[in-house]
């Protein structure tokens, strides 16, 4: 259909894992450090399909089948481990469920 | 170079930019949404017609749902005031050098590969169903295992227990939770 070259796609997949990567390491808001694994998940999957028709095999869309599985049951688990932290703290920080620690922080 | 997909990707960046960065929950899935669809744009004109509707479908269509019904439930808008004291530019400025840091190194590692150009060519999706069934067939029935634990272990961990409390521990004055 199109040319495009490969090294460009490949390096918008790395900017997507990298904005996914400092949205992890920098939110503290549990739905947001989900979200941003999200981010990452895709953007691995990106690199597949990309590498997957430069080679022009189908091992690439499978690949990417497979990390939307690993994705969604993820996301079910940690959804509701979420709505279970809501529950027991009232609250998303990801820093108020250090109870095994001995300081308290904040 | 396609036009297409210099839109669809700088869309894609600039949404998971916002998508990260913002404040508002919601509106964050709603910029991530819009992230999907146009990835699913570059998912199309590489050759992926098949990808580019499951991203639509599942992706944006069941997980983003699942997230947005998990916001409006939990009716998210207290928990931002530990994050707004928090969130310095102190703290962020670190994985943020860090991250661009490591994109200089993939730059720099794609200019030293020599340019190849890669045209499309369209896998149907009887190609991936037939690679899908016959090579990858223990993968798929790991993936059934994997999906099956994913529904025992939400069910399990969203279950609301009811505490009990026997009525002589309780203190004098404090009421039983629950009752």
């Amino acid at each position: 259909m199109v040319t495009i070259s490969m090294e460009i796609q490949l390096l918008f997949a790395g900017m997507i894992f990298l904005i996914g990567l400092v949205g992890f390491l920098v939110r503290r808001n549990v739905i947001f450090m989900l979200l941003s694994i999200e981010i990452m998940l895709n953007s691995a999957g990106l690199a597949f399909v990309i590498a997957g028709s430069h080679w022009m095999q189908t091992d690439g869309q499978v690949m990417f089948i497979f990390i939307l599985t690993v994705s969604a049951a993820e996301v079910s688990v940690g959804l509701a481990l979420i709505l279970q932290m809501y529950n027991h703290f009232r609250t998303l920080d990801a820093d108020s469920i250090s109870k095994l620690r001995d300081k308290k922080v904040i | 170079m396609n036009t297409i997909f210099i839109i669809a990707a700088s869309i894609a960046l600039i949404s998971s930019l916002m998508s990260i960065t913002n404040r508002n929950a919601i509106h964050a899935l709603l910029y991530l949404i819009l992230s999907l669809l146009s990835i699913s744009i570059i998912f199309y004109i590489s050759g992926a017609p098949f990808i580019a509707a499951l991203e639509v479908i599942v992706y944006a269509g069941a997980i983003m749902v699942l997230f947005i019904f998990v916001v409006m439930i939990l009716n998210i808008g207290l928990a931002e005031e530990i994050e707004n004291r928090w969130l310095t530019p102190g703290t962020w400025a670190v994985p943020v050098i860090l991250a661009c840091a490591l994109l200089a190194l993939l730059v720099y590692a794609m200019r030293q590969m020599q340019s190849v150009n890669t045209t499309a060519v369209v896998i149907t999706p009887k190609q991936v169903g037939i690679s899908l069934f016959t090579t990858y067939l223990i993968a798929v029935e790991i993936a059934a295992v994997l999906l099956m634990a994913g529904i025992i272990g939400a069910y399990h961990l969203g279950k609301q227990r009811k505490k009990v409390v026997h009525r002589f521990l309780v203190k004098p004055g404090k009421e039983i939770p629950g009752k």
